[in-house]
């Protein structure tokens, strides 16, 4: 088995760091700077910037809050949230991102995936996909920060991403996120089965030990975290020590 | 003040976090596209990420591929990050077969989408991985590698990897489910890691802070 990936996550709206529930209802946690130095100190294994107001607005407005953690920080950054076009993402990897996250702009225009791994690599196009639960067992595909229905399968999606070019899957609960009920695995698992890039497992972190099962059953390939970590209930290396008790290899730190 | 080291900048990638690495360990950096600065230069780095085939074709038009040669030939140090790495090798099964700059005998060819035992695993290998000394004890020493502990952990995302002809050019391999990886080659003043040495954390800095002082 590989070592799974510790990931931070840090939602953005304009300069604060925030906080939300299922993507609502956002409270400002405070300078993103301090929290990503924090977290980069702690051991996380990369850092994702979403700008949750970005696509309302039409642009990403990033790229500062990006130039200055790439600074400080020698750890991947992912950035997302309103990019929409292949000069949109010239833009941010210029400013210090490695990789970017997209997910509106993707649904909008599915060629935009093959554009950016085209031009930039599939290494750095990750698909960012919010799925929200149906009474089907299903998961619909949402746009515009857990805001928009597309009437889209979530799993066929991630296969048409990877298809397309995608090296990467964000997979957020917009059910989950901020609620600390846990990460919905079966969604997990279902896009980590059904494709064979990465995915990255995204909201409902509230234990420590929901990292097992999202690892063990969901098949997640890294885990991204935020309101566990913005409120100080845990550090990185405690959810490193409790996957590396439950068998799961992480990052070897000096 | 004259930079300790140049970074070669034909149009790939990111060049901004592996400008800010080596300012982080110490250095003043020359990014440049120029023959005369690269020439010039007491060290050269040559990153890049994404497709081979771009990125000989990036160096090639803008005639970088004869200059980096010419640089190695003058026995100063050279450090290829990732695709950079990778171009050193003789050629290319990326989409097609495509000629390297053939500085280490060697092919690059995608990674196994299974361990030796079968099971499938995901590509791109993307993650933190350990390293491993693959030679004789002290292999390391004199290398970018002297101040770094086996088993330390780097940073790789990558779809396809470097196999050297030689053994002995292999400075460092890691594992990936059972499948070993080429993670550092090196020959002579040559060095190329197929990790990124700018995103690797302290691990990284100090690797580029000993490349910074051979």
């Amino acid at each position: 088995m590989a070592g799974i990936r510790l990931i931070a996550r840090l939602d953005i709206k304009g300069p604060n760091l925030i906080k939300g529930i299922q993507l609502e209802g956002l409270r400002v946690i405070g300078d993103p700077k301090e929290y990503a130095k924090r977290y980069y100190e702690q051991g996380a294994d990369e850092l994702v910037y979403m700008d949750t107001v970005a696509s309302l607005y039409g642009r990403n407005n990033l790229h500062e809050i990006v130039r200055q953690a790439a600074h400080d920080i020698f750890v991947p950054m992912t950035v997302g949230g309103g990019l929409r076009s292949v000069e949109d993402v010239q833009e941010i990897l210029r400013a210090g991102a490695d990789k970017v996250a997209i997910n509106t702009a993707a649904v909008a225009h599915p060629e935009l995936i093959a554009r950016i791994a085209n031009d930039f690599g599939s290494q750095c196009m990750v698909l960012s996909i919010e799925a929200k639960a149906q009474s089907d067992g299903s998961w619909e595909v949402y746009t515009d920060n857990g805001r928009e229905r597309t009437g889209m399968d979530a799993i066929s999606w991630a296969k048409k991403g990877q298809e397309l070019g995608a090296g990467e899957i964000l997979v957020t609960s917009v059910d989950r996120e901020g609620t600390r009920k846990g990460y919905d695995v079966n969604l997990v698992r279902s896009v980590s089965t059904s494709v064979s890039i990465p995915v990255i497992a995204s909201g409902g972190m509230g234990r420590v030990e929901d990292v097992v099962p999202v690892v063990e059953t969901g098949k997640a390939d890294a885990v991204a975290m935020a309101d566990i970590l913005h409120y100080d209930r845990c550090t990185i290396s405690d959810i490193r020590d409790v996957a590396t008790k439950a068998g799961i290899p992480t990052r070897v730190l000096v | 003040m004259s930079p300790h080291v140049a970074i070669v900048d034909y149009g790939i990638g990111n060049l901004f976090s592996v400008q800010r690495s080596f300012e982080e360990a110490g250095a003043q950096v020359l990014v440049t596209s120029d023959k005369d600065e690269i020439l010039d230069a007491p060290r050269l780095v040559l990153p890049g990420v994404g497709a081979f085939a771009n990125g000989m074709k990036g160096l090639r038009d803008k005639g970088l591929d004869k200059v980096i040669i010419s640089f190695i030939e003058t026995g100063r140090p050279f450090l290829g990050i990732c695709l950079g790495m990778q171009m050193l090798a003789s050629r290319s099964e990326e989409f097609g077969t495509h000629e390297g700059l053939g500085v280490i005998p060697g092919v690059v060819k995608a990674i196994p989408s299974c361990s030796p035992e079968g099971d499938r695993h995901k590509i791109p290998h993307i993650g933190w991985t350990s390293i491993f000394n693959p030679g004789h004890k002290g292999r390391w020493k004199g290398t970018i590698l002297q101040d770094t502990t086996e088993s330390d952990a780097v940073y790789l995302v990558h779809s396809f990897a470097m196999y050297p002809e030689e053994d002995s050019h292999r400075l460092a391999d890691c594992d990936y489910n059972g499948v070993s990886i080429s993670a550092a080659v090196s020959v002579d003043n040559v060095y190329g890691t197929q990790f990124h040495p700018e995103k690797s954390g302290e691990v990284g800095l100090t690797m580029i802070r000993t490349f910074l002082s051979i």
